[in-house]
């Protein structure tokens, strides 16, 4: 059972589990899932600068802060104390791709290292990958109202159509950085 | 200690996202190649098991563990979902993460992922004084 959970977990058990937070927040406490709202919040908090949507009691959202903070914490569980490998056992294919178009030497951990390192950060890569990347994420979900689980898992689960649009967008987005803009890039 | 239990339910959801590797950058790479069917797995059976969720709490008028009432506000249209959304997943294959797996690499030990958040904070803040100025 312990060497079970030390292992990565296939997507019929996580999948479901993900599901299942969002019954569970509800519960709770009537809660809607939701992650990119903790960044408006933090804005909202420590940079609030007479913005108009930045004005309103970030305090009544505390709870989102507190959830955000759990994952972070189950983040460090997850990988540090629960074990993981060496290697994301993503498919042949994928190694072989990422290794012809990205030159990519390095697949261990969870982000390639020749991109996400620190180092990069003297050079476009580092500013590509980690400062524009890390901006579109932020303006993007705000300007979208929701994220992957904002939208996709609690929109989509609560059959909106309006998260039906935005979990387009963002495939639409993901393919054409994935398959026009990379090439260009590199 | 009333925030507590959504300490828990996020150590959770932090837990399930690192064990099924859907913070690494490579599994989302292969989920914009279509070279596995686990990114599609995890997210397809969420929304299941999500939408069955909701439904039994509708059906059931289900209250809260406080007895208070469920509702769900509606998503609003503005044509921000769309170009919002668009931009959101440039960065998602860029970063490899949405902003919920950006704080389970924290946690991990990532140092990049502190470097993406404060960006993505700096990104949320920008479309906050913008917000005015852009399509709605």
């Amino acid at each position: 059972m312990l060497e079970l959970l030390q292992q990565p977990w296939p997507w019929y058990v996580a999948g479901p589990l993900i599901g299942l937070t969002v019954p569970a927040l509800l519960l709770v406490g009537n809660k809607a899932l939701g992650i990119s709202s903790s960044l408006r919040h933090i804005c909202a908090a420590c940079v609030p600068a007479g913005i108009p949507f930045l004005q309103y009691n970030w305090r009544a959202e505390s709870w989102n802060l507190m959830f955000v903070l759990g994952i972070a914490l189950g983040g460090f569980i997850g990988y540090r104390l629960m074990g993981h490998p060496d290697v994301v056992g993503i498919s042949a294919e994928t190694v072989r791709d990422l290794k012809a178009q990205l030159h990519l030497t390095d697949f261990s951990g969870l982000l390639p290292r020749e991109l996400f390192a620190l180092d990069n950060l003297a050079n476009w890569k580092g500013w590509f990958f980690l400062v524009l990347g890390g901006f579109l994420v932020g303006f993007g979900t705000r300007y979208a109202g929701g994220c992957t689980s904002g939208h996709a898992i609690s929109g989509l689960s609560n059959l909106q159509w309006v998260s039906l649009v935005a979990v387009i967008g963002f495939f639409a987005g993901g393919l054409l950085m994935t398959w026009l803009i990379y090439p260009l890039l590199f | 200690m009333k925030y507590l239990k959504y300490l828990v339910l996020g150590t959770l959801f932090g837990i399930i996202l690192t064990k099924s590797e859907v913070i690494s950058w490579f599994r989302i790479q292969e989920m914009f190649r279509f070279q596995a069917f686990h990114m599609y797995g995890v997210i397809g059976s969420a929304v299941v098991v999500g939408l069955i969720s909701i439904q039994l709490i509708k059906r059931n008028h289900l209250k809260t563990l406080g007895g208070k009432p469920i509702v769900i506000a509606d998503k609003k249209f503005s044509h921000g979902v769309w170009i919002g959304g668009l931009l959101f997943g440039l960065g998602w294959a860029i970063t490899g993460a949405c902003p919920g797996p950006l704080f389970a690499q924290l946690g991990s030990g990532v140092p990049a992922a502190a470097v993406m958040i404060l960006a993505a904070l700096a990104g949320t803040w920008t479309y906050s004084a913008l917000r005015e100025k852009l399509p709605n």
